[in-house]
């Protein structure tokens, strides 16, 4: 039989803002346990929560990023449940009414061995703020768990999609363009090693054709997008192996180990849930204006799309070339710095998307610490265009500039990689090389045209590679011709 | 002393006839002979309210004295306040020092109120009689053999027994107006929102609100002017103007200071339910208001026998998620044995929560379960609104409501405690003004005698319109004005 | 809708509070009466009408984000009934 997965996101964004979703406790990661937990945090009897206004305007800037329905009022609810890192019984939530309602997201899809890159819009159920939880730290005490709060109330929103992904290639597709997007429009600073973008995948099989959704198991909590894939990957063989040897899925929360590979599910959440939703009584209905939304978009930056609109528009360049140039927000800050350098567009786009990213993904590195500046490649690039250098000298001129040997006219007078363009001298060599050729020339002489190109070989030789090509083809043509 | 006004005591205190000190030591030394009798406290701590009481002196001898600065105020202990226990009348925080103050107590603090200490109270505020407290039941000072009402009984016992010079409370269905119908003296319900809930331990958070508990209107308008106020801790606190709720006191001893004056007289008020003797009394004095020139208009509140139902859904739901923090895990009770995380949990909460506390929170638990959410919660909330439109319409034909604040006078310990049900009954007329959001307040309007010759005071209860206070206090003032109610005191604990 | 013990058990347990056979017993009891009074809301119809969850008809305030506390983990670990380096301490989490 032919299956099908359906995969379903949610994902946890963490905002950046100073302060926690509902109380003026720092947000900042990493301090010792317990130190960044005020009375609102660890729930004091008698404390109340305040929303964070920042909060919501990154919730609102986000639903204008994704196109999205923001209703007037949404309502803040308490979902039930205990659990140690909850330290008041109940996360605030959004359950009816969340701040934002549906939206898109266009993923781009790339290449595979079996199939061509594609876009595809993947459908944006509803965002909705709510806060994190604590931390439980094991293995410090024998049979005990410590749980620290500092993160507890640090603001979240949460994204949940349709099930419209296919693939564990799509589902990643779409947590990497999500995840581009709200470092984009400065919600999250994208920290999955901190947690500040954690995916909960839902996935299920069916057989290929049919309507009918299979059930599914939640897999919780992947901070990498290797794990991602990985862990759909498996768990997807695992549900339709199960299902072929006769079984049936269980409805189940499952953890994956990157140590094995595999996933398997919770043992403190078989018990079904009941989490009794109902509205907080503490926090009255959240109002977003027409005003709020005006507010916000004026901070907005250009968004993505439309940069890649503008660049196919203003620059010329392909739709695939402005689609990878505006994966992230850095890289299009990266490209448009390059341009505004006086760099060619198309001659810039090729060398960040070509010799630039190899560089900083051999050398795991964000476009942001590149240590070849906008301002240095623009440089570089005019060398080619003036005719200074040879596309294969600026090679050696880039890798020297990328070690920091200096800067890019030092560079080339200390290695003698100057192009000779001077007709008199370029000239000189060829008559040297046809005197010292008489076979050659004869041959070329006699109709063998790869004559020609062992002659330009030997100019561009005696020339030590400094010679302009394009001139020596051109002089070599006229003096054999003549 | 005892039986004086703040007015009295504040102006004693600025004229050094006495020292705060001095005063707070008088009361302590009242506490120290009859709370025993009553069990109107559950913590004393002398040594800080004495302390208070010499910087309040050092403020009243700088000239930078304010109306209740150096009056020593009881405070209910569901308030936190720093450095003090604060148990709210649970076994679960029978060790609990507060490590902040309350709003309502850092109010009190900043005009150099002294904490005489803090008052009794049903567990949580779930109660009628304050029989469900850990802590042991509080005594009617008019008859020790009856309860003072609930869930501020402690605090109504200290008022009535002037073991305190006033009192804070806290009402989510009736719990500041029903003991001070019981216990004789004035209690006033703001508006929800008028004074903040920070540091007020929750019990069902869309319906609580802190307020006074006092001899009279006069008192109870002094304690609301350093209680109410904007607090940005709080998403709740209504933002607006502060008001001084004494303003319009003294131009109630007029001949006829209530000319004009529309009372709402709901006929659900005057039903069955109402206990014969409780109802002459509440009768003889709308006469009474009648003569102080007011007018009488028959209104009708047609869903308030459904405030009960109502009210047992939507407090339970509210209660069984707010009292979830006691976990055992970050302060309170942590059971002593268990074998892991969820006995840990059970058990803690078994052993900190009294029979009321966790019958509440199983109901709540229960009509907000998978299933019931829509036949109870949300079927509460929506006659929760049409309860609130029928105060809208009443207000459209009258200024204030009146009616009894509880059916009977103060009844036998242990006569209900078996019977939920009846106990419930006893906020017949005061759960709807919490659903409403609206203010209400009870005055001494007289007494109903025993067969065993006591006297068992009766409240009239006035209910205003959304932040009419300062209306609902001169009407109380007027009628303590030409009536000597509010200035009885029992004898003989 | 009639409560019964299995019922009792179930929100108990959710409720997070233990309760013995006997007690069970009991609480049904009382439960049923409760919620028998609870039970004369079902004869109102309340078609079209929006529930109300507070008593204000306004919308939330909301708070600058500003840090504005500081580190109070020694006055409020003081209260706890068991802490170790600055954790709280519970019997061990099995997730």
């Amino acid at each position: 039989m032919q299956w099908e997965v359906v995969i379903g996101l949610e994902t946890h964004v963490q905002l950046q803002t100073k302060s926690k979703q509902f109380s003026g406790a720092s947000t900042t990661y990493g301090a010792a346990p317990n130190t960044q937990a005020c009375e609102v945090s660890i729930a004091l009897p008698g404390v109340l929560p305040v929303l964070n206004k920042q909060a919501v305007d990154c919730a609102i800037k986000f639903g204008l990023a994704i196109d999205a329905d923001i209703p007037p009022i949404s309502v803040f609810s308490r979902k039930n449940y205990f659990y140690p890192d909850l330290p008041k019984g109940y996360q605030i939530s959004q359950f009816e009414l969340p701040v934002v309602g549906k939206g898109t997201v266009t993923i781009l899809v790339p290449a595979s061995k079996n199939t061509e890159a594609y876009e595809k819009v993947i459908n944006i159920t509803r965002a909705h703020l709510e806060e994190d939880a604590g931390k439980s730290v094991h293995g410090a005490v024998e049979g005990m768990s410590g749980i620290d709060l500092n993160r507890a109330g640090t603001p979240l929103l949460e994204i949940v999609t349709e099930p419209d992904m296919r693939s564990a290639a799509e589902a990643v597709a779409y947590a990497k363009k999500l995840h581009e997007l709200v470092q984009w429009i400065g919600i999250c600073d994208g920290n999955m090693q901190e947690g500040s973008f954690r995916c909960d995948v839902n996935v299920s099989v069916r057989p290929k054709g049919t309507e009918k959704f299979g059930t599914r198991r939640e897999i919780k909590n992947l901070n990498s997008f290797k794990f991602m894939l990985q862990a759909i990957e498996y768990e997807t063989q695992w549900q339709i192996e199960t299902l072929e040897d006769g079984g049936t899925i269980q409805q189940a929360t499952v953890l994956f180990n990157p140590d094995t590979g595999e996933t398997r599910a919770m043992r403190s959440k078989e018990e079904a849930n009941d989490y009794r939703y109902f509205p907080d009584p503490d926090l009255l209905p959240l109002a977003v204006t027409a005003a709020d939304k005006a507010r916000v978009m004026a901070d907005m930056p250009m968004l993505p799309q439309a940069l890649q609109a503008q660049f196919v528009r203003d620059y010329a360049l392909s739709s695939y070339d402005a689609n990878a140039l505006t994966s992230s927000k850095a890289i299009a800050d990266y490209f448009i710095a390059t341009v505004q350098a006086g760099a060619e567009p198309k001659q810039a786009a090729n060398w960040v998307m070509g010799a630039v990213s190899a560089k900083l993904n051999a050398e795991e590195k964000s476009i942001l610490d590149s240590p070849l500046s906008a301002t240095q490649l623009a440089a570089l690039l005019k060398r080619i265009s003036d005719g200074t250098i040879s596309n294969n000298a600026a090679k050696q001129v880039f890798e020297a500039m990328w070690a920091g040997e200096g800067e890019v006219d030092a560079i080339i007078d200390a290695k003698g990689l100057k192009q000779v363009s001077d007709t008199g001298a370029i000239a000189a060599i060829i008559d040297g090389v046809l005197a010292a050729n008489p076979a050659m020339v004869a041959e070329f002489k006699a109709g063998k045209e790869k004559a020609f190109n062992a002659l330009v070989g030997q100019c561009m030789k005696a020339s030590q590679g400094k010679a302009n090509p394009a001139q020596v083809n051109e002089l070599l043509k006229q003096k054999l011709s003549a | 002393m005892i039986n004086s006004s703040l007015k009295q005591l504040s102006t004693a205190l600025a004229a050094k006839q006495v020292s705060s000190v001095e005063l707070t030591q008088a009361y302590l030394d009242r506490i120290d002979a009859l709370n025993p009798h009553i069990n109107a406290y559950i913590t004393l701590d002398p040594a800080k309210s004495l302390a208070q009481a010499q910087a309040a002196d050092a403020k009243i001898a700088a000239g930078e004295a304010q109306p209740l600065t150096g009056i020593p105020l009881a405070q209910k202990d569901i308030f936190c306040a720093n450095g003090w226990r604060t148990t709210c009348g649970s076994k679960m925080l029978e060790t609990f020092i507060a490590p902040y103050d309350a709003h309502v107590i850092s109010q009190f603090d900043a005009v150099g109120a002294v904490n005489l200490g803090k008052t009794n109270m049903d567990e949580f505020a779930m109660g009628s009689s304050n029989e469900t407290s850990y802590f042991g039941g509080v005594k009617n000072p008019w008859d020790t053999t009856r309860v003072p009402g609930g869930s501020s009984g402690g605090s109504a016992a200290a008022v009535a027994a002037r073991l305190c010079a006033a009192a804070t409370g806290t009402d989510t269905g009736g719990s500041i107006r029903q003991p001070a119908s019981l216990c004789g003296f004035t209690g006033l319900k703001p508006t929800y929102g008028l004074v903040s809930r920070f540091g007020m331990i929750a019990f069902a958070s869309s319906l609580d609100q802190a307020g006074p508990m006092a001899k009279s209107a006069e008192d109870c308008a002094m304690m609301l002017n350093v209680m109410a106020g904007f607090d940005s801790r709080d998403s709740t606190s209504v933002q607006r103007e502060k008001e001084d709720y004494t303003r319009g006191l003294a131009a109630m001893q007029a001949d006829k200071p209530l000319q004009g004056l529309r009372i709402g007289l709901p006929k659900e008020y005057f039903a069955d339910g109402l206990n014969a003797e409780v109802a002459k009394v509440i009768e003889t004095a709308i006469a009474q208001y009648q003569a102080l020139g007011a007018q009488i208009v028959e209104i009708s509140l047609p869903n308030n026998n459904l405030s009960i139902p109502v009210y047992y859904v939507l407090a339970p739901a509210e209660a069984s998620s707010n009292l979830s923090r006691y976990d055992g895990v970050r302060y309170g009770h942590r059971a002593a044995d268990y074998t892991d995380l969820l006995d840990m949990y059970m058990k803690s909460r078994a052993e900190g929560f009294g029979a009321e506390v966790k019958r509440r929170i199983l109901i709540g638990t229960y009509v907000l379960s998978a299933g019931y959410y829509d036949a109870y919660y949300l079927k509460a909330q929506q006659i929760r609104r049409l309860i609130a439109q029928d105060f809208t319409e009443a207000f459209k034909h009258c200024d204030v409501i009146m009616g009894p604040a509880a059916p009977s006078t103060a009844f036998k310990v242990g006569e209900k405690t078996n019977d939920p049900v009846a106990m419930y009954l006893e906020d017949l007329y005061t759960i709807a003004v919490n659903l409403a959001g609206l203010p209400g307040m009870s005055i001494p309007a007289g007494f109903v005698h025993t067969t065993e010759g006591k006297a068992l005071p009766v409240g009239l209860q006035i209910i205003g319109n959304y932040f009419d206070e300062a209306r609902m206090l001169n009407v109380g003032h007027a009628y303590q004005q030409v009536t000597d109610w509010h200035t009885r005191m029992p004898e003989g604990i | 809708m009639a409560l019964n013990l299995d019922d009792i058990k179930r929100i108990a347990h959710l409720a997070r509070i233990q309760v013995s056979e006997q007690e069970a017993q009991a609480t049904l009891s009382k439960l049923s009466g409760i919620i028998g009074l609870i039970e004369q809301m079902q004869a109102v119809d309340t078609t079209g009408i929006v529930p109300m969850s507070h008593s204000q008809d306004v919308t939330q305030r909301l708070r600058d984000d500003v840090v504005t506390s500081d580190n109070q983990r020694e006055r409020f670990q003081s209260i706890a009934p068991a802490t170790q380096d600055g954790l709280y301490l519970v019997p061990k989490v099995i997730e």
